[in-house]
C-alpha cells in the first residue's frame, strides 16, 4: 500500500527512470499509473482526464525525445503541469482602496469556517490589522458562540447580535456588521456564513443576499482536503451560486491526498489562498501552489518545514547553541531543549512528512513514536544537573538510579547517552561544514535537523545545487542553503535530484 | 410497529436489572437538568405510535413538540427496521420507495416523518446518473460513473466487471436492465450482517460512542439518535466530552435540549475528555438511564496523541460498563481517504458500524462500499439534513436503488 500520491508517483517514475528511451508504450504505462495515483488521491474525474491528456500531449513530443534524459523530462512536464493547474505564483489577500476590507467565508457543513475564521482573524491581526468577526452563521447551534470563543481567544471583537440556532437575519447581521466596521474604523471584516449545500437554493440565495449586503472584496471557498470527487460539483455550485474569488483548503494536516486541491483550482480556475494545518490557532498558512506540486510530486515541503522552524525557534537561542556546538559545550540540558524546541514545531510525524524523499521513509516515519520524546526527556530530567553537563560521570549506580527514577531501564539509559555522544559527534562534524551520511537514530537524527532553522545563514558557504544525498536531513537543509540565495519558486531546477535522476 | 421491538428490548432488559445492585456513585452533578422529564418507567407497553413523548419546555426554536402521527401504523407494513428478535414481520421487499419524504427539511419542523425504521431515504441521495450521459452500449462509461461517486478505483472496476459478466449471462441490453443489474451488484456486495445498533446487552445503560474526523456531523447524528431513542422512551444521557474545540459543548447541549435528553458536559475548559465520558456514565448509572451518547472531539486519524486519546476514553468508560457501539461518522463527501479514516479509528476505538452523514448533497458516499468490503464495518445510519428526523438505518438495497435511480 502506498502512503500518498507523493509515493505513487515516486514508485511510477522509478520505473521510468531505468530507461534512457521511453517508448509511446511506455508513457502510455506511466500515464496509466498517474492516472490511478491521481484518482486514488481524489483529484476529480475530469480533472484527471484533461491532466492526462495535456501530459501525454507533451509526453509524446520533441521536448521529451531530444531531452538527455527522457524519464527525467516526463517528471518535469507532470510538475510543471502540476503547478499550472495549482495556480502558479502563490495569490495574496486583496485589500480594498477603502477600508474595511470585507472577507466573507462559504462553503459545505463542516469544512471548517468558523475555526478557520478565528484563524484568519489571528493571522490578519498579527499583519497589523484590526479585524472584526461577524457572526452570520445563525443555523448550526452554537456557531455564533464557537465564534465567540475564537474571538476571545484571538483577541479580536466579534460581532453578534443574533444569538443563532436558528434565530435571526444573517443578511441583516452582515449588513449592520460593515456599518458597524466603518463606524469603529475596523480595517477587516470577516463574516462567517452557515455552511450549506451547493444544491440548496434556498440557502444559496441567502448566501447572495448576504454577499450583495456587504460587498466583499474576497469571497473565500472552504473546502476540506479529505473531499472527494463531490469537489468538483460543490465548487462549482459555489462559484455560479456565490461567486468566489478564492479558496482556502482546510485540514490539510490529515493524510488525505489531497486531490481536491488540483480539482478546485482546475474547475473554478480560482487560486487556493490559504490552507488551513492543524488544530492550533495559528496551524494556518499561505498557499504555496509550486510547493503542493513539490509536495504531490515527492519533493517534499521543505519551505514549509522551514518557515515552521523558523517560527518555533529562537533565533538568539539559537545562535548561543552554536557558540555552544563550537566550543564543544553541548550538553544533555541543550539536548533537551533541542527537543522541546522541536516540539514546538508540531508533531514530529508531520515534520518528517514533510521532508523530500519521505515517501520511502513512511514506513519509519509510521513507526516513530512520538513518546519516545517524553521517554528520554524523562531520562535526562532524573539526571543531576551535574550529570547532565558532564554525561562522562555516569557510572553504574547513578544510571541505574536514573534508570528508577525516569521508570525505564539501565539499557533505556545507555541508549540514550550513546545516542547523545553519536549527535554531539555529529554536531562537530555539522559544525565544521559538512554533513554526517547515513540516516542517524531517531533523537540523533532529530539534532541534526533541529538545527535546521538556525544554520541557515551559516551553511551559505556550500552553496550546492540540487543535492544528489538520500539523506532526507541532508537535503532540507541544503534547500535551506540554496534558499538563502534564491527566491521561492525556482523549483524546477532542483527538480530531478529528488527523484535521484 | 411503533418502537415495539424497542420497548420490550428495554423491558426485558429493565427487568433484569432491577435484581442486580444499583452501583450509586452521587459523585458528580450533571451540568443540565435535563429538559424533558419523560415517563420513563419500563412497564409502559403502548402499542400505538400516537401516544407519543410530550416533550416539556421545548425550546424556543421550532422543535418538535409534539408528535402528530396520526394512527398506528400496520404491523404489516414493510419495515425495514432492523429486528433485534425474530419476529414474523414481512421481509422489506424492495419495492420502489414506499413514502418518499418530505422534499427539503432545512429547519428543525414540528411535522413528525415516519418512524425513522420506515423512513425512505433513497429519494434523498441523487442518482449516480443525474446529468450523465450512459450508453447501453458501453460499459466502461459505468466505471467513471462510479468513480464519480467516489467508490474508489478498484471498487469501480471490481463492480464493472461483474456487471459485465452478469448482463452477458442473461443478455441484459437495456438501459433498465442494466441498471436493474447494477441494483442488484450494489446490494449484494453491500449487504452485511449486523446492521442494527446494538441495543441487546443484559446490561443498562448502554454506551454509544461517536467518532470522527472533524466537521463531519457527529453532534448532529448525536442529536438526531437522541431524540429518536428518547422517543422510544429510552432515557439518554449526552456525554459532551468534546471539551478541545470552542462551544462544542454548547453545541451539543442545544442538540441534548431538543432531544430532551440529560446532559453531562465538562466541569472545565479542557477537562479531560476521558473523564467527562466516566462522569457521564456514572450518571447515568445512577440515574438509572438507559443509554448514554458520549460526543467526542473530531481528530484527524494521523494525530497520534489525539487517537490513543480516544482509546483511552474507551478504556476508562469500561471501567463501569461495556460499550456497546462505537459508531463512526463519515461524511459522504469524504473521498477516498474515507479508508484511512476508518482503518485508524478502527484500530484505536473498535469501530462497531459507520454513519454515513450528508447524503442530501451531491455526494454519494460511495466510499462506504470498500470501507464495508475491505474492513466489514457495516453502515449502520443514514443522515441527510440539519433536521433532527432527517436519518434513516441504513439499507442495502435502498442505498442501491437511491444511487442507481
Amino acid at each position: 500500500m502506498f502512503g500518498n500520491l507523493s509515493d505513487r508517483l515516486a514508485q511510477t517514475f522509478k520505473n521510468l527512470r531505468t530507461k534512457g528511451k521511453l517508448t509511446p508504450a511506455d508513457i502510455d504505462t506511466t500515464l496509466r499509473e498517474i492516472r490511478r495515483a491521481l484518482l486514488e488521491a481524489d483529484v476529480a474525474l475530469e480533472v484527471v482526464k484533461d491532466f492526462i491528456a495535456a501530459v501525454r500531449e507533451r509526453a509524446l513530443s520533441d521536448e521529451v525525445n531530444q531531452a538527455l534524459n527522457p524519464a527525467q523530462q516526463v517528471v518535469q512536464i507532470v510538475n510543471e503541469e502540476l503547478v499550472a493547474i495549482l495556480g502558479g505564483e502563490q495569490r495574496r489577500l486583496e485589500f480594498a482602496k477603502n477600508p474595511p476590507t470585507v472577507i466573507m467565508l462559504a462553503g459545505l457543513q463542516g469544512s471548517g469556517k468558523t475555526t478557520l475564521a478565528g484563524k484568519l482573524a489571528n493571522w490578519l491581526k498579527d499583519q497589523k490589522q484590526t479585524p472584526l468577526l461577524v457572526a452570520a452563521d445563525l443555523q448550526r447551534p452554537n456557531a455564533v458562540n464557537q465564534l465567540q470563543v475564537l474571538g476571545e481567544r484571538v483577541g479580536v471583537p466579534v460581532f453578534a447580535p443574533e444569538p443563532g440556532n436558528g434565530i435571526g437575519d444573517p443578511v441583516k447581521v452582515a449588513k449592520d456588521a460593515i456599518e458597524f466596521a466603518k463606524k469603529q474604523q475596523y480595517t477587516m471584516v470577516l463574516v462567517d456564513t452557515a455552511g450549506r449545500l451547493g444544491i440548496d437554493e434556498e440557502m444559496m440565495q441567502q448566501a447572495r443576499d448576504i454577499r450583495d449586503a456587504v460587498n466583499p472584496d474576497e469571497v473565500l471557498f472552504v473546502i476540506d482536503s479529505m473531499i472527494g470527487q463531490d469537489a468538483v460539483n460543490v465548487a462549482k455550485a459555489f462559484e455560479d451560486g456565490v461567486g468566489i474569488t478564492g479558496v482556502v483548503l482546510t485540514k490539510l494536516d490529515g493524510d488525505a491526498r489531497g486531490g481536491a486541491a488540483l480539482s478546485v483550482a482546475s474547475v473554478t480556475g480560482k487560486p487556493i489562498i490559504f490552507s488551513s494545518t492543524g488544530e492550533g490557532i495559528d496551524a494556518f498558512e499561505p498557499f504555496y501552489p509550486d510547493r503542493m506540486a513539490s509536495r504531490i510530486l515527492d519533493m517534499g515541503d521543505v519551505l514549509s518545514l522551514i518557515e515552521q522552524a523558523q517560527r518555533a525557534f529562537d533565533a538568539d537561542e539559537a545562535r548561543s547553541m552554536a557558540e555552544k556546538m563550537a566550543k564543544n559545550q553541548f550538553t544533555l540540558e541543550d539536548f533537551m531543549e533541542q527537543m522541546q524546541q522541536l516540539r514546538k514545531m508540531g508533531s514530529m510525524k508531520a515534520m518528517l512528512a514533510m521532508m523530500p524523499g519521505a515517501g520511502q521513509l513512511r514506513e519509519q516515519i509510521d513507526n516513530f513514536d512520538e513518546r519516545e520524546i517524553d521517554r528520554t526527556e524523562a531520562i535526562i530530567r532524573s539526571m543531576t544537573p551535574s550529570e547532565r553537563r558532564d554525561p562522562k560521570i555516569l557510572n553504574g549506580s547513578r544510571r541505574l538510579r536514573i534508570a528508577r527514577g525516569s521508570g525505564m531501564t539501565v539499557t533505556d539509559v545507555n541508549s540514550l547517552v550513546n545516542r547523545f555522544e553519536q549527535a554531539a559527534k555529529m554536531m562537530k562534524t555539522v559544525q565544521k561544514g559538512g554533513m554526517p551520511t547515513g540516516m542517524p537514530g531517531m533523537p540523533a537524527g532529530m539534532g541534526g535537523l533541529g538545527m535546521g532553522g538556525g544554520k541557515g545563514k551559516a551553511k551559505g558557504k556550500d552553496k550546492k545545487k540540487g543535492s544528489k544525498s538520500g539523506n532526507p536531513a541532508r537535503r532540507a537543509a541544503e534547500e535551506a542553503a540554496r534558499l538563502a540565495g534564491e527566491k521561492p519558486g525556482g523549483s524546477s531546477e532542483g527538480n530531478g535530484s529528488a527523484f535521484g535522476l | 410497529m411503533a418502537f415495539e421491538w424497542f420497548k420490550k428490548v428495554k423491558d426485558k432488559v429493565a427487568s433484569a436489572i432491577t435484581e442486580t445492585p444499583e452501583v450509586d456513585t452521587s459523585l458528580h452533578a450533571p451540568l443540565e437538568a435535563p429538559v424533558a422529564a419523560p415517563v420513563v418507567p419500563a412497564p409502559v407497553i403502548a402499542e400505538p405510535v400516537a401516544e407519543s413523548v410530550v416533550k416539556a419546555a421545548p425550546e424556543p426554536t421550532p422543535a418538535p413538540v409534539v408528535e402528530p402521527e396520526a394512527e398506528p401504523e400496520p404491523v404489516t407494513a414493510a419495515a425495514p427496521a432492523p429486528e433485534p428478535e425474530p419476529e414474523p414481520a414481512p421481509e422489506p421487499e424492495p419495492e420502489p420507495a414506499p413514502e418518499p419524504a418530505p422534499a427539503r427539511v432545512s429547519q428543525p419542523e414540528p411535522e413528525r416523518e415516519l418512524e425513522v425504521g420506515q423512513r425512505s431515504f433513497a429519494s434523498r441521495i441523487r442518482s449516480l446518473f443525474t446529468g450523465v450521459q450512459f450508453d447501453p452500449a458501453n460499459l466502461d462509461d459505468l466505471e467513471d460513473i462510479l468513480l464519480l461517486a467516489d467508490f474508489g478505483v478498484d471498487a469501480s472496476e471490481a463492480i464493472v466487471a461483474e456487471v459485465k459478466r452478469l448482463a452477458a449471462a442473461v443478455g441484459a441490453k437495456t438501459e433498465r436492465e442494466l441498471k436493474n443489474i447494477l441494483v442488484s451488484v450494489l446490494t449484494n456486495s453491500l449487504e452485511l450482517p449486523n446492521r442494527e445498533l446494538n441495543l441487546a446487552g443484559e446490561k443498562l445503560p448502554y454506551v454509544f460512542l461517536m467518532v470522527g474526523v472533524n466537521g463531519v456531523g457527529k453532534t448532529t447524528t448525536i442529536g438526531k439518535l437522541a431524540a429518536w431513542l428518547a422517543e422510544g422512551e429510552w432515557q439518554v444521557v449526552i456525554g459532551a466530552a468534546d471539551t478541545f474545540r470552542a462551544a462544542a459543548v454548547e453545541q451539543v447541549a442545544t442538540w441534548a435540549k431538543r432531544a430532551g435528553a440529560k446532559l453531562v458536559g465538562p466541569d472545565r475548559d479542557g477537562q479531560d475528555p476521558a473523564s467527562v465520558a466516566f462522569i457521564a456514565v456514572e450518571t447515568a448509572v445512577t440515574d438509572k438511564a438507559d443509554i448514554v451518547i458520549v460526543d467526542t472531539a473530531g481528530r484527524l486519524q494521523n494525530k497520534l496523541d489525539l487517537m490513543s486519546e480516544l482509546s483511552k476514553i474507551r478504556r476508562v468508560v469500561e471501567k463501569t460498563v461495556p460499550v456497546s457501539e462505537v459508531l463512526l461518522v463519515i461524511d459522504a463527501t469524504t473521498g477516498q481517504n474515507g479508508l484511512q479514516q476508518a482503518k485508524a479509528f478502527a484500530e484505536v476505538a473498535q469501530v462497531t458500524g459507520v454513519v454515513l452523514t450528508k447524503v442530501d448533497g451531491t455526494a454519494k458516499g460511495g466510499i462506504v462500499y470498500s470501507i464495508q468490503k475491505e474492513l466489514g464495518i457495516p453502515v449502520k445510519l443514514i443522515g441527510f439534513g440539519e433536521g433532527i428526523n432527517d436519518f434513516a438505518f441504513f439499507e442495502a438495497d435502498e442505498f442501491a436503488r437511491g444511487l442507481v435511480g
